[in-house]
This record gives C-alpha cells, sequence and structure tokens, in this order.
C-alpha cells in the first residue's frame, strides 16, 4: 500500500463498508426480524444455547406437575449448590474439547488433590488458606504432566489421562490410609467455602454490577465502532439482550434471597466460567486455543506454540478439577476413597456437551458447563424428589447424553449444507 | 510497471539434498519489484523446493541469497518473514472455525491493554480486502462459509498484513474453478501494481500466460530456461520443462506437420 493514498483508501473503505452486497439480509431493525434472524441461524446449524435453554424448561415443566416441591426456593437453591463442583470440572472439561482432546482424569484429579488438602490441613495442621492453594498448584502441576506426555512425546490425550484416572485414584486411596476418610472441621476455612451465603444486599449488589459492567461495555464497543464506521450491534438486538441477562441475573438472585442468600460456592462457580469465556473470547490466548482446535497446522504456522497451548490446557483442565474437588471436599466436609470417583468425571463430560460444546474441537464456550450442569442437576434433583431408583436415572442421564450429542451431530450437518463448515 | 534496476531477491548456485536426492542441483531465480515470475516445472523438478528455500522452511545446503543487494542467510521461517517475504501454501492453512478478521490477524492479532481489539482488526481487515477488492459477505463470517477463492483470497490478504516486498503463492489457483480463478489472477495482478515481487508457482500454463512477467523454467532442479512472457511460445516453455525437442507435445505437432526443429533446439538451454 503506498503511504500517499492512505486518507483516500479510509474513504474507498467506508464506501465500501456501507455498500453491502443486496444478496444479503440486513441486519434486523425490529423485534420481528430479530426473532427471524433468530431463526435463520438455528436453521443453519449455529444452534448456540437454544436447546439447552428449550431443554431446561420441558425440565422445569415436567418435574414441576410431577412434584410441586421441585420449583420451591429451597429445591433451587440446593440445586445451585449440587452443580459447582461438577461445573468446575465441566469448565475444564469444555477448555480441553476446544482442543478436539479429552481429559478422563478430571474425576481422580479432583478427588486425589482434595484428599492432599485434607492430609495437609487435618493431619499435619497446615493453615488451610495455604493447604488450598497448594491442592490447586498440585492440580496444575498434575494437568501439566499430562500435557507435556501429550504434546511432547505424542501420547493420545486420551490414554494419558486414561493413565491418570487410575494412578491419581491409586494416590488418593495411598494418601487417605489407613482411615480412609477424613474429615474437615465444621467451622474451618475449607468447610466454609460451600456454606457461606452472600447477604442479601451484597447479593442484589453484585448483580447489579453485573448487568451494569455489561450495558457499560457494550455501549463503549458500541460507540467505538460507529466512531470508525463499522457496523455495530443493531439496537433491538442489544436491548433483548439486556433484558435477558438482568432478568436471569436478577431472577436468579432473587430466588437465592428468597431462600438464604447467594451462596459464595456458586459465585465462585459463576466467576470462573465468565472468567474463562472473557480469556477465550478476548484475549490472544484464548484465540490460540481456538486455533488449535480449528486447524493445527495453520495455528503452527501462523506462530502459535501449539505445544504451549496444549501443556497449558491440560494443565488449567486438572486446576479447575483441584477446584472441584475443594467444592466437593467442603459441601461433603470430607474426603473419602470415593470422592472423586463414581459417575463424576462423566456428568462433567457430559455437562460440557450437552451445554453445546462440540466433542469434534474448535466449537464451544464455557457457558456450556453452566448451562449442562444445570440440565443434569435439575434431572438429578428432579428425579431424586421423585424418588426414583437409580437405575431408572443412570438411563435417563444417559438418554439426555445421547440427545445432546445427536443434537451436536445433526447440527454439524445444518452448517455443512449451508456452507458453514 | 517500471523495473528498478536491482532485484528485491536474488538466488544463486542454490543447492538442496534430500538424502540420496539432489531436490536443486544449481538453481538461481532473481524477483524485481512490481512484476510476476512464474516457476514452472515437471513434477520433481525443485519448484516446491526451491520455494521453501525462500520461505526458510528448508533451508539451503549450498548458494547464496541476497536482499536488496545484500548477501542475507535465511535459515528459518522467521528469517524470510523479517526480511519482508511472505509465503502462501497451497493448503492455505486457515481455521474455519475462526472468522475471517480473526484468520487474517491469526499469531499477529492487535491488542489493547491485553485484550483483543477486534475494532482495530475488523477495520484494517475491512480496509486491505477493499484495497484488494476482495468480495466476501462479511468479514465476521466463519472462514468455513467462504468459497474456494475467496479463502484463497483471505489466505493471500492475510499474508500481506506483514507488508511484505515479495510474496510467495504455491499453486495459488489449484483445485478452484474458472470464475474463482480469475478472481486470484486479478487479485495477483493488483498485487503486482502495488510494487510487490510475486512469485508463483504453477502448474497451469494457460494461469502462468495470463498473469506472469516472466517464466523461469526448473528441470532436474537445474534452470532450464528463462523467458519474457511477451514473447516466448508456449511450445519453447514446454520444451524447457521436458528438457528436449523430442517430447510428446512436439510430436503431436510434428504428425501435424507443424513442428520446426531446427530453430526450437536452439532455445533449449534458454536465453
Amino acid at each position: 500500500m503506498s503511504t500517499s493514498t492512505t486518507s483516500d483508501t479510509a474513504a474507498e473503505v467506508r464506501a465500501a463498508a456501507i455498500q453491502r452486497d443486496p444478496r444479503l439480509a440486513g441486519p434486523p431493525r425490529t423485534p420481528g426480524e430479530l426473532a427471524q434472524a433468530i431463526w435463520r441461524r438455528i436453521r443453519a446449524g449455529e444452534l448456540g444455547s437454544w436447546p439447552v435453554i428449550i431443554g431446561l424448561v420441558v425440565i422445569a415443566v415436567v418435574f414441576q406437575s410431577l412434584n410441586d416441591r421441585f420449583l420451591s426456593t429451597e429445591n433451587l437453591y440446593n440445586l445451585s449448590l449440587q452443580i459447582v463442583a461438577s461445573g468446575a470440572i465441566a469448565t475444564g472439561i469444555v477448555l480441553v474439547l476446544l482442543l478436539g482432546e479429552i481429559d478422563l482424569s478430571s474425576g481422580s484429579v479432583s478427588g486425589m488433590t482434595s484428599a492432599m488438602l485434607a492430609v495437609m490441613t487435618v493431619r499435619h495442621d497446615v493453615p488451610p488458606a495455604l493447604g488450598l492453594v497448594a491442592a490447586i498448584v498440585l492440580g496444575a502441576a498434575v494437568g501439566a504432566l499430562h500435557g507435556l506426555i501429550f504434546a511432547r512425546i505424542g501420547v493420545p490425550s486420551f490414554v494419558v489421562t486414561l493413565g491418570g484416572l487410575l494412578g491419581w485414584q491409586g494416590l488418593q486411596l495411598w494418601l487417605l490410609k489407613p482411615q480412609g476418610t477424613i474429615n474437615f472441621p465444621y467451622d474451618g476455612l475449607v468447610a466454609k467455602i460451600a456454606h457461606t451465603n452472600l447477604d442479601r444486599v451484597a447479593g442484589w449488589l453484585v448483580a447489579a454490577v453485573v448487568v451494569v459492567a455489561y450495558v457499560l461495555a457494550e455501549l463503549l464497543e458500541r460507540r467505538r465502532r460507529q466512531a470508525v464506521a463499522l457496523p455495530a450491534r443493531p439496537v433491538v438486538s442489544l436491548a433483548a439482550r439486556v433484558v435477558v441477562l438482568t432478568a436471569c441475573v436478577f431472577g436468579a438472585v432473587g430466588i437465592l434471597n428468597a431462600y438464604a442468600g447467594v451462596p459464595i460456592a456458586v459465585v465462585i462457580f459463576v466467576a470462573l466460567v465468565v472468567g474463562f469465556d472473557l480469556i477465550l473470547r478476548k484475549t490472544r490466548y484464548g484465540r490460540s486455543i481456538f486455533a488449535v482446535g480449528g486447524n493445527i497446522e495453520a495455528a503452527r504456522r501462523a506462530g502459535i506454540s501449539v505445544t504451549g497451548v496444549r501443556v497449558s490446557v491440560f494443565a488449567l483442565s486438572s486446576t479447575l478439577a483441584a477446584v472441584g474437588g475443594i467444592l466437593f471436599a467442603s459441601r461433603a466436609y470430607s474426603v473419602g476413597q470415593s470422592s472423586g470417583g463414581s459417575d463424576i468425571l462423566l456428568l462433567a463430560i457430559a455437562a460440557a456437551v450437552i451445554g453445546g460444546t462440540s466433542l469434534f474441537g474448535g466449537r464451544g464456550s464455557t457457558y456450556s458447563a453452566l448451562l449442562g450442569s444445570l440440565v443434569l442437576g435439575a434431572i438429578q434433583s428432579g428425579m431424586l424428589l421423585l424418588s426414583l431408583d437409580s437405575s431408572v436415572r443412570f438411563m435417563i442421564t444417559a438418554a439426555v447424553l445421547v440427545a445432546a450429542v445427536v443434537l451436536d451431530s445433526l447440527s454439524r450437518r445444518g452448517r455443512r449444507s449451508s456452507g458453514r463448515e | 510497471m517500471e523495473l528498478t534496476s536491482e532485484p528485491v531477491l536474488s538466488l544463486a548456485g542454490i543447492g538442496k539434498r534430500f538424502g540420496a536426492v539432489e531436490a536443486l542441483a544449481d538453481a538461481s531465480l532473481e524477483v524485481y519489484a512490481g512484476e510476476v515470475v512464474a516457476i514452472v516445472g515437471d513434477n520433481g523438478a525443485g519448484k516446491s523446493t526451491l520455494i521453501k528455500v525462500i520461505a526458510g522452511v528448508n533451508p539451503a545446503d549450498r548458494g547464496e541469497i541476497f536482499w536488496q543487494g545484500r548477501p542475507v542467510s535465511i535459515t528459518r521461517p522467521h528469517d524470510a518473514t523479517a526480511l519482508g517475504i511472505a509465503t502462501v501454501y497451497q493448503d492455505l492453512a486457515l481455521c474455519d472455525n475462526i472468522d475471517v478478521v480473526g484468520n487474517l490477524f491469526l499469531g499477529h492479532e492487535m491488542t489493547r491493554a491485553g485484550v483483543l481489539d477486534e475494532i482495530a482488526m475488523e477495520r484494517r481487515a475491512t480496509e486491505l480486502l477493499a484495497t484488494l477488492s476482495v468480495k466476501i459477505p462479511s468479514v465476521r463470517v466463519p472462514v468455513a462459509a467462504l468459497s474456494g477463492g475467496q479463502r484463497q483470497s483471505v489466505a493471500i490478504a492475510r499474508s500481506l498484513l506483514g507488508e511484505p516486498k515479495v510474496v510467495l503463492l504455491d499453486e495459488p489457483t489449484a483445485a478452484l474453478g474458472v470464475a474463482q480463478t480469475a478472481q486470484v489472477l486479478d487479485l495477483i495482478e493488483r498485487l503486482r501494481d502495488r510494487g510487490l515481487g510475486v512469485v508463483l508457482i504453477s502448474h497451469n500454463l494457460a494461469d502462468v500466460k495470463a498473469v506472469a512477467d516472466r517464466v523461469v523454467v526448473l528441470r532436474l532442479g537445474r534452470n532450464a530456461g528463462d523467458f519474457d512472457m511477451a514473447t516466448a511460445t508456449q511450445e519453447q516453455i514446454v520444451q524447457a520443462i521436458t528438457g528436449a525437442s523430442d517430447n510428446a507435445v512436439s510430436r503431436r505437432q510434428a504428425r501435424a506437420g507443424r513442428a520446426d526443429m531446427a530453430t526450437t533446439a536452439g532455445t533449449e538451454a534458454g536465453q
């Protein structure tokens, strides 16, 4: 580009930006057009969060009609606490799935790190705060080890983490010897994490801060885009987003406040989900995760350190597993031989996939960990209220998981036929 | 387009050996600003190896490389990029799940206080694509939604973000339809008009004829001819590629009674 014509080209660009391809549908201006645009995207396989939201509504209606305690504030409060631990693990799983890989060790790592926390703080009187940090760092180290074996040596992630699944559970059993279970003091820091609620006023304040921050960020972005004549988000779509966000945040805080206040553990989980979503969408590191998940060769040629991304993502996954393990331990006041075992790993993976993160890599968001955990948690909670047998619970959970993956595969097909893949 | 007297990039006596195979024996190449040089040759002639030597992917074993007259060494891709050499490979290497802006800036994202500056990147992307007259539905669609020609255009545009002086294109029109090929050839002409040196590898002599100013023929790792496109004929180029006046193409012509062996034999060694 010759420098003398820069100002001319800027003018040309503005003209070009205004001349849109007439075959393209314009941006929506009215709520009706917005609904049409959303429908077009769904038809094209860009399902986003819609299946989960519809699923949640169906679950709520069905279980509420079967048992009117399902939508009680007490049950919803318990549901919110019940999903935080597996939700944190699912957030880590989302990161790994974005790379197109899998982490089967998350459950075991959550159990092993919380066992280590218990051994350090209860048996050896390490200060709880130090113990928490050490457990999380241990998680990161374990994940980095998985990542190095996978990325440096080239062992498939499936095998490395399958080894982790067995090995870390073994270490957990060894650590917990001879009693097999270690209890946390009821008034200790570890137990308090899942048993403390925000003050009701503080809950409303947090909700208000979230909504105001979102509105400010959107308005700022809008102003900057208009200043350089780039197309900005249509007002109707912006307004719809703000209304939905306000309803969700204030609705959730309202329900939790109506019972006992917003649990700190829920705030931690939601902060993890939002924080990692911002990292994924707004930073170079997040972009490099999507690039490695989309096309490794392209990422490598673009100068992205594929090994670095892989190792760090596995480290993050195990770190989040450690956080999940701490939340589990805190809620149960104890760590036992079965902590982190049984179906915890499978439910975390299922939550990520049900929430809409693709198993095929490169597509998804951490919000799917939140939404998927809500769906699974709601089903579990509803079935427990109906006192269904665990045999039936397993089968129904399995059906939901398979349905979610079927939807993922079908929407992939929809994207192909609309030329989006 | 007026040529400067000194080539931007020149290679002399380049040799490259892969085990028992001597991929390049004594190859040379000169690229001037504002010209399109096509490298043609049969399969295994060393075209791709030469490109990889220039791009720093497979450094040369022997030979000298001059950049704007001064000797340089290119031992890794970063060296080539730092000099101002951009490469667009045949398999494009775009991420289907990322939008056009994201792909253009992949690995070189603009940030503002540590956060991706999507607005600055979108603006720069729109500007760049507009100056290249690249038509795509929106810079915010995932690359998966683009046609082959549009994807090639995005890949070429991506290489231009670093303000290179020389662009290497490896088979840019392979696997493209008629209209899409024309789109990419137009884009190549626009690169030349912007004063860039363009090195084009192609199997398709029609495309070469359409855009190249000069054709360098490689055969068995050596230069086998350097033709000015304005005066060279297709037979001359084919003879240089196959290395014999007696080849399948000329035999067909001889059977038709039109071949003139005596005049073409002399041009075999190049000009």
